[in-house]
């Protein structure tokens, strides 16, 4: 299995490597989205909002989809599909290398928009550090999550549509805990609660991965 | 038995959701507190368990069980499938319920409150619960995918109820019984409530056994369609 | 026997891709399954393959149950070479195979040779989506030697090879059969090449007729 899962993984890191989707597509929308979320907020509210953490994810959750569509368009081109459906590659492995693959791209794409929130939302550059352990844990969480929700919706009609369906609700409590930790980080609070929710919801996603990826394999 | 229990069960449904709207709306006082408003506790309340537990409880336990190789069968995944059709109409129930309830109450017709947060969001996993099967054609397929995607529903339902909760409430805490275990509604109302657990939950099951076998016949019908178009297929360049 | 289907259908979105088909295929055999666009082809050559599922009938690919076996395993078993192109588009010719040698347990050493065999070593480290349609199908092929199938799935392998592919394809086949394997090939032609004496299954709404 984590033979597999680190074939899977470097595979998908590799053609992310050279595809640059990630480079020249996701994150400059998720740039985009940033100003537009300052721009949003409106310019009395834009330097002294409180609203920067839930915006950070909200923006994150958008690239997050973005993200979980093109790793699973990667197996789902005409021909790939069918020939990788011939190594037999055990899916507890597969999945987890697509999950392992996904959260570095995460870590990456959300360290760089926590840069740019730093910049555009002027959230407190200190806090923000502090709120990074969390926010790469809630990205993972994030990543696993979001390859089993691929996996359901992969192949069926209108994946990229459908995704977001599918995928909102369950990121809803991971975005209500990153959201906290973070302005907990930033403001001081309660932080064990999320620490919990994002920490069960990890284990729950990753061992419903590694027990039931194989039976999403379309028939 | 079972076919008396069968034939039974929309009778008694009726007969007990009349009794709880006729006990509900003239037999029981008002409150000192809420007034008239009180009387959507004998519905609200059991909708939304039916919507919460019965429901989702019900298409979860379905699903694993489809899951579960020793089990698996189409009628393990209708269930599923029907039930959480049916849940989505007592989420709705249970919003426009709470809703009505919650404008005299807090002023507003939407309010961030815990139980409606989550209640919301359960709503929309049923929803895209509905959305994924339609998008597979493939009937083994749709099962798989709707089975697995209900169980991940199930596991989310605790983590969204904490999240929501830690997140704010406003909402009233626990209704009938208090957190030491002593009992908030008494007499009439009390008995009027209970009825109103039952015929609601009945009424879950009788929705489900008309939807199992709608999609009985549906499967049928496609039998049908599939004898013929094999027949066709066959003919095809002879 | 290596195959055997019995009254095999297989239904998709309601219509039956195949209809009933009762095929035989011996050990180290050349099949080749010829008939017009649509009539079921390249679905035969997919439940073969396990890549799609058995609706009713009975059937056994390399003694694994098309019902109640392991697919995953017979998917193990099978070379599939579609006509779309089989392989990650972003990854050169060398890094497609060392990621279908290693997925398999098979020494990478293997890559260098096949990629010779095919003919394409010159570009051995361009980036698949950069090869030409006839090379893609080289490179098809040199996966499928890497892999050392039992049983050999082509799907309309001739198309886009020019007459050197071709000859080659014949040799290669030659080859293949008398290592043991068994191959199956979907063409809109009976096979050219007289030396190979296949076997012509000929397709008609979803249902062989072997001639």
């Amino acid at each position: 299995m984590t033979r597999i899962a680190w074939l899977v993984a470097t595979k998908d890191l590799r053609i992310e490597a050279r595809s640059r989707v990630l480079l020249w597509q996701v994150l400059p929308f998720g740039v985009i989205a940033l100003l537009l979320s300052g721009l949003a907020l409106g310019p009395t509210q834009v330097g002294n909002s409180t609203a920067g953490p839930g915006l950070f994810y909200l923006v994150t959750l958008f690239v997050t989809l973005l993200m979980i569509n093109r790793s699973q368009a990667l197996e789902n081109a005409p021909g790939t599909k069918a020939s990788v459906a011939t190594l037999g590659l055990d899916p507890a492995g597969v999945f987890l290398g697509k999950a392992l693959a996904l959260t570095l791209e995460l870590w990456i794409t959300g360290l760089v928009l926590l840069g740019g929130s730093v910049l555009f939302l002027h959230i407190a550059l200190i806090g923000t550090l502090q709120a990074v352990p969390s926010i790469l844990v809630t990205l993972t969480t994030l990543a696993v999550a979001g390859t089993l929700y691929g996996a359901l919706t992969r192949g069926g009609d209108g994946p990229a549509t459908l995704l977001p369906v599918v995928t909102l609700p369950a990121f809803a409590p991971l975005l209500i805990a990153g959201e906290r930790s973070f302005s907990a980080a930033l403001h001081g609070g309660a932080l064990w609660e999320w620490w919990v929710i994002v920490v069960v919801a990890l284990v729950a996603y990753t061992a419903v991965g590694i027990l039931l990826y194989g039976v999403l394999e379309e028939s | 038995m079972i076919k008396l229990s069968q034939r039974l069960l929309g009778p008694v449904t009726l007969l007990l959701l009349g009794l709880t709207f006729w006990l509900g709306l003239w037999i029981t006082p008002p409150d000192a507190v809420q007034g008239n408003l009180v009387r959507l506790l004998y519905v609200h309340p059991p909708i939304a368990w039916v919507a919460l537990y019965v429901s989702f409880g019900t298409a979860s336990i379905a699903s694993c069980l489809y899951l579960w190789k020793r089990t698996r069968s189409e009628v393990m995944d209708r269930i599923a499938h029907c039930s959480m059709e049916v849940s989505v109409v007592f989420i709705a129930l249970t919003l426009i319920t709470g809703s009505i309830w919650g404008r005299p109450t807090w002023g507003v017709w939407w309010a961030w409150d815990a139980r409606l947060t989550s209640t919301a969001i359960l709503g929309v996993f049923a929803l895209a619960y509905l959305a994924l099967r339609r998008a597979n054609d493939d009937p083994t397929l749709r099962a798989r995918r709707g089975a697995v995607f209900a169980i991940l529903t199930a596991i989310n339902v605790p983590i969204i109820h904490f999240s929501v909760q830690w997140w704010k409430t406003l909402h009233q805490g626990a209704s009938v019984l208090t957190s030491n275990g002593t009992l908030n509604v008494h007499g009439s109302m009390l008995w009027t409530m209970l009825i109103g657990f039952v015929g609601f939950t009945l009424l879950f099951f009788w929705l489900l056994r008309y939807r199992y076998r709608l999609e009985v016949k549906r499967d049928l019908k496609v039998a049908d369609t599939v004898v013929e178009a094999l027949a066709l297929r066959q003919r095809e360049g002879v | 026997m290596v195959v055997r289907l019995v009254n095999a259908v297989v239904m998709s979105r309601g219509f039956p891709l195949l209809s009933g088909v009762d095929l035989e295929i011996e050990r180290a055999s050349l099949n080749v399954v010829t008939g017009a666009n649509g009539a079921g082809k390249t679905s035969l050559l997919r439940l073969l393959g396990g890549l799609d599922s058995l609706t009713s009938g009975e059937g056994s690919v390399v003694g694994v149950d098309l019902l109640d076996g392991d697919l995953r395993s017979l998917r193990r078993r099978v070379g599939w070479l579609g006509h779309e192109g089989s392989f990650y588009a972003d990854l050169s010719v060398r890094e497609n195979l060392v990621f279908a040698a290693r997925a398999l347990g098979r020494p990478v050493d293997d890559v260098a040779s096949a990629v010779e065999r095919v003919g394409l070593t010159h570009r051995i480290d361009t980036t698949t989506k950069q090869l030409s349609a006839g090379q893609r199908r080289r490179l098809g092929l040199a996966w499928l030697l890497v892999r050392r199938p039992e049983l050999w799935l082509l799907d309309e392998p001739y198309a886009s090879l020019d007459d050197a592919g071709r000859e080659f394809f014949d040799h290669l086949l030659g080859d293949v059969l008398a290592g043991g394997a068994t191959v199956v090939v979907s063409a809109h032609d009976p096979l050219r090449s007289s030396d190979l004496a296949p076997r012509n299954l000929q397709m008609v709404g979803g249902r062989v007729r072997v001639s």
